[in-house]
Parts: structure tokens; C-alpha cells; sequence
């Protein structure tokens, strides 16, 4: 093998962990969204917000003093709040008005997260706190910094625990149920405005955790950055198979790898639009998503 | 003076690609999100025919030829995408077109000819209010006339029940990407139009955001309603201006409370301001849509 060789691999090694470790805030945000929508059909613009919350709530715990633990936590409980009144407020009396009224309002909550955010925590971007002091490992010539096994560990944990909570779980149970047919599980007793509630709750929880962790990878947070994340991140649960929660992990992780191979070795301009041109191929080519079933329509 | 000139010019394009979109997304039920891409491809095809090519001809009529250019583009970009997107249902049109559209922004910001990210400056204003209204009146024209056609029959079919239009022999596909090129085609006439008012376009004109303020002004006013679709384009274009001068701290807070109206709105009345109704000059007479 010539010198080149070796540290094009290198190089391709060091892409595809940035990859791994974008993949995983994607598929952090799309499993929110894959879940929302597998139980109520809606696309939850609103949900990138969510993320943005989160990482304003870890912003100003962990500036006020709070180690990164306890912050990521209390991020996250938080976020999910703002989701369960949101829904309340807003998502329940709109159910029952049709799919586009409701994607409006999803898209008018959106707006004014992101103005509200704006005018309420200011416009410009803030330092995020170091609230780990970051070390760099090098294994030959690929660094990797602690940071980024953070994320992918806690994402890792996360994840597991959402399995734990969706297969082993009564609540879980019901939520499986409740995505499965509405309708029926409200005649087998269960409340299923209760498990809506939940649903979002769980979702914006994990949303708000992605949004710590990219305050600590990346350092900065704004009002205006769960947009182009959250857009992303449906993009992802499509790619994976809408309400399919794996669907969503490995949709996030291909997003994200193919999203830095493209920088790294083609032009980082392009960046946005490989995320939608795989969207595109995935939705022509195979449109129930990677893991999905394709459904034949009956009338 | 000029200012308020340029909001009527504005209300005039915004109607313009309302009834483009209304076109696809109200008549022929087909969800698109992408309608700011064919917006984009109908400003840069026009301002670069007129920048670019700097004919000896009066402006008016270099502005009719940047129109007929920007709709046929705009048009063309409608087929080369619909012809493969149409084939999906709901959501998922939804988030193709999106995507598409967002494709096309970042393909115009990748051209360093028409000033990449940095916008495409020194577009001669060719168009005025004379110019948008007269489009404006053309478009009505053109959709009132084909919704009671045979056409728009087959169309409004297919938004009904896409399946029973089928069976009854209606081509769908070929009504859905006819719905959607002419409707593509009238976004681009509003790009040119708008490239010529402005004087100057960024990709940043033509985001997502914007797809989907097109798509609340149809919503607002009513989908599948014409005169709902130019209602909506009013409202929404002047409504933040409005706001603005109610004071500083209202004009601070516009924004914010714009999309708290929109919520208010979608939760007392979620049809839309007209429903499906038309407004007509013709009283005692029933139109229906």
C-alpha cells in the first residue's frame, strides 16, 4: 500500500466517525418525530423547537454552575414539558380538523418557537459552556475527542432505554397499541390522549438531549437552530421508515455518514442538498423507507 | 409612498404564485412544499435573460420575454420533477417536493455566474404595477376559465378521489403533472416578476420558509378557492407590515405574534377563511368549485 493510500483511509476513517457522531443527534431528533408520527399521523414541524429548547435549557443550567449529568436530565425532563403543554395547548383540539390543518399549525408553532427564541433569548449565538474539559485520543493517525464518545454513548443509552421502554413496558404496550389503531385501543380502555401526551413527552425529551449534546460538540447555541437539524432529522425517520423506531436510528446514522463523506471528499457547499438527493432516491426508489413494508392501496 | 407601492407590487406576485400553488395543492390535491424552488428558477431565469443578454428593446417587452422564459422553465423544472414525484401520495409528496425545492436553492447557490450565495445584484426594474396586475388579471383568468373546463373537471376529480377518477378513465398522471407544470410555470412568472421589482435575488429569498408561507396563504383563504387564494396572498403579505406600525414594541414582536394569529386562525377555523366558496361578481348565482 502506497503512503497516499493509507492516509486516504485515515482520512475516510476520521469522516465516517464525524458521521457516526452527527448520525447519532439525527437519530436522536428522529426518533421523536417517527414516533409522533406513527401514533398520530403528524408531521410535528415543531419539533426541531423542541431541540432548541433543550439546548437553551442545558445552556443556562450548566452556565449557572450544574454538572453535565444533572443538567442533561433536567434538559431533557424540561423540553418534554414544553412538548406535553404544546400538545395540550395546541395539537389536541386541532386533531380532529384534518392532516393539513394540523401540519399549519405544526409549522405555525415552529415560527414561533423560533421568533419567540429570538426575542426572548436574543438572536446572536451563545458560547455553550465547557462543561467537560476535552481530551483528544489519537489511534494512528484518527482523533477522536471525548466529547464525541459522549454522544455516542449516551445516545447509545438512550436508545436502549427507549427499546426497554416501547417492547417491555405497560405504557409501552399501550403506546404500540395506540399507533396500531386508535380507535381499538380506546374501546380496550386505554386513555389514549394520555399515551399521545406521553408519546410527545418521550420524543421532545430526546429532541432536548440531542440539543445538549450539540451545545457541548459543537459550543454554540441559537434560537434558529432547530430548523435546519429538525428538517434533517425527518429526513432521517423517512429514510428509516416513518414510525419505525429503528428505522429512525439507522436513517440518521446513513444521513449523517453520507452527509460528511460528501464534505470530506467532494465540496462542503453541497452538504444540504445530499440529504434531501438521498430523501429523493430512497422515496422513488423504495417509499416506505429502509426497514418498512410496502402497502399496496385498497379502496 | 414607494414603500407602499412595493407592497401592492408584492400582494400582486404573492397572488400570482398563490394560485399556482392553489392550483396544485387545492384543486388537484396533490401536497406540495417545493413551491419556492420553481419561484427560485423563474427570478434567475428572467434576471439572467435580461441581465445577460441586454437587448436593444424596450424594457416592456424584454419583461414579456423574461416572463415567457421564466414560466416555461419554470414549467420544464415542473415536469422533470413531477413526472418521478407524483407517484407518491400526501406526506410523501410533501417532503420530495420539499426536498427538491431545496436542491434548487442550493443549486443556484453553487452558480457563481448568477452570484452564488452572494445574490444576483443590478437586475434592470423592468416590471411595475401595470405589469403585475395585468398577470395578476391573466392568472385569474386562466384558472377560473380552466376549473370549468373539462380539464380542471378531470383535476378536481382527482383531488376528490384519485382512485374513482381513475376508473372512470381519467389519466391522472397525466392531469397530476399537467396541474403541477402549469402551476410550477405561474410560480416562475412570479419569480421574473419579481426579480424585476426587487432589483435584486439571494438563494436566501427562496427558502423552505417561503414554500411554506405560500402554502398558509392558500390555506388561509380557503383551499381550492381562487378568490381564497388571493385573500390569503393579502393578508399574509401585508400582515406583518401592518403589525410593524402598531408601535415598537409591536413591530419587535410581529413575528411572533404573526404565527400566534396563524395558530388562533387554524383552531377557530380550519378550512380557511372561505372554505371552498368562491367570490363572485355574479350575485344570486351558486359557483361551485
Amino acid at each position: 500500500m502506497s503512503e497516499e493510500f493509507v492516509f486516504f483511509l485515515y482520512d475516510i476513517a476520521t469522516y465516517l466517525l464525524n458521521g457516526i457522531t452527527q448520525g447519532s443527534i439525527y437519530a436522536l431528533i428522529a426518533l421523536g418525530y417517527t414516533m409522533v408520527y406513527g401514533i398520530i399521523k403528524l408531521i410535528n414541524f415543531a419539533h426541531g423547537e423542541f431541540y432548541m429548547i433543550g439546548a437553551f435549557i442545558g445552556f443556562y443550567l450548566i452556565t449557572s454552575g450544574m454538572p453535565f449529568v444533572p443538567a442533561l436530565l433536567i434538559a431533557m425532563i424540561g423540553s418534554g414539558l414544553v412538548a406535553v403543554l404544546i400538545e395540550w395547548i395546541v395539537y389536541r383540539p386541532i386533531r380532529s380538523a384534518g392532516r393539513i390543518s394540523a401540519l399549519i399549525t405544526a409549522l405555525g408553532t415552529s415560527l414561533f418557537f423560533q421568533y419567540a427564541g429570538q426575542r426572548v433569548l436574543g438572536a446572536d449565538p451563545k458560547a455553550f459552556p465547557q462543561a467537560i474539559k476535552v481530551k483528544t485520543y489519537q489511534i494512528g493517525e484518527i482523533y477522536i475527542t471525548n466529547t464525541q464518545i459522549i454522544i455516542f454513548v449516551s445516545t447509545i443509552l438512550l436508545m436502549i432505554f427507549l427499546w426497554w421502554l416501547v417492547n417491555k413496558t405497560k405504557i409501552g404496550k399501550a403506546m404500540r397499541a395506540t399507533s396500531f389503531d386508535m380507535k381499538a385501543a380506546q374501546l380496550m380502555g386505554i386513555n389514549t390522549n394520555q399515551i399521545i401526551s406521553f408519546t410527545f413527552f418521550v420524543g421532545a425529551a430526546f429532541a432536548g438531549a440531542a440539543g445538549v449534546l450539540v451545545g457541548l460538540y459543537y459550543n454554540t447555541v441559537e434560537p434558529m437552530m432547530g430548523m435546519i437539524p429538525g428538517l434533517k432529522a425527518f429526513v432521517a425517520a423517512v429514510l428509516g421508515g416513518i414510525g419505525i423506531i429503528p428505522g429512525a436510528v439507522i436513517g440518521g446514522l446513513v444521513l449523517g455518514i453520507a452527509e460528511n463523506l460528501v464534505v470530506g471528499l467532494w465540496v462542503s457547499t453541497y452538504r444540504d442538498a445530499i440529504a434531501f438527493a438521498i430523501l429523493i432516491l430512497i422515496l422513488l426508489f423504495k417509499p416506505a423507507g429502509i426497514l418498512g413494508e410496502n402497502k399496496k392501496e385498497k379502496v | 409612498m414607494d414603500y407602499f407601492l412595493y407592497l401592492t407590487q408584492m400582494c400582486g406576485i404573492f397572488m400570482i404564485l398563490a394560485m399556482g400553488l392553489n392550483l396544485i395543492n387545492g384543486l388537484c390535491g396533490q401536497f406540495s412544499l417545493g413551491h419556492a424552488g420553481f419561484w427560485a428558477v423563474g427570478a434567475y431565469t428572467g434576471a439572467a435573460f435580461s441581465v445577460f443578454t441586454n437587448l436593444p428593446l424596450p424594457g416592456f417587452i424584454i419583461l414579456l420575454i423574461a416572463c415567457l422564459l421564466g414560466f416555461i422553465t419554470a414549467a420544464i423544472a415542473g415536469l422533470i420533477i413531477g413526472i418521478p414525484c407524483l407517484r407518491l401520495r400526501g406526506d410523501y409528496l410533501a417532503i420530495a417536493t420539499l426536498g427538491f425545492g431545496e436542491i434548487i436553492r442550493i443549486i443556484f447557490m453553487n452558480m457563481d455566474s448568477v452570484g452564488g450565495p452572494r445574490g444576483f445584484t443590478d437586475i434592470p426594474k423592468l416590471s411595475n404595477l401595470f405589469w403585475v396586475y395585468f398577470f395578476v388579471v391573466l392568472s385569474i383568468i386562466f384558472c377560473a376559465n380552466l376549473i370549468r373546463g373539462g380539464y380542471g373537471r378531470a383535476i378536481i376529480s382527482i383531488r376528490e378521489d384519485e382512485i374513482a377518477a381513475e376508473s372512470m378513465g381519467i389519466q391522472t398522471f397525466k392531469y397530476k403533472t399537467l396541474a403541477f407544470c402549469i402551476g410550477a410555470g405561474m410560480a416562475g412568472l412570479a419569480g421574473v416578476l419579481f426579480a424585476h421589482t426587487t432589483q435584486f435575488i439571494s438563494p436566501n429569498n427562496f427558502t423552505f420558509m417561503w414554500s411554506v408561507i405560500i402554502l398558509l396563504m392558500i390555506i388561509l383563504g380557503g383551499l381550492g378557492s381562487i378568490s381564497g387564494a388571493i385573500i390569503g396572498a393579502v393578508i399574509l403579505t401585508l400582515l406583518p407590515e401592518l403589525l410593524r406600525l402598531l408601535g415598537p414594541t409591536v413591530s419587535e414582536w410581529r413575528m411572533v405574534i404573526y404565527s400566534v394569529l396563524l395558530i388562533l386562525l387554524m383552531l377557530a377555523k380550519p378550512t380557511g377563511i372561505l372554505g371552498k366558496k368562491e367570490i363572485t361578481f355574479s350575485f344570486g348565482k351558486k359557483e361551485k368549485a
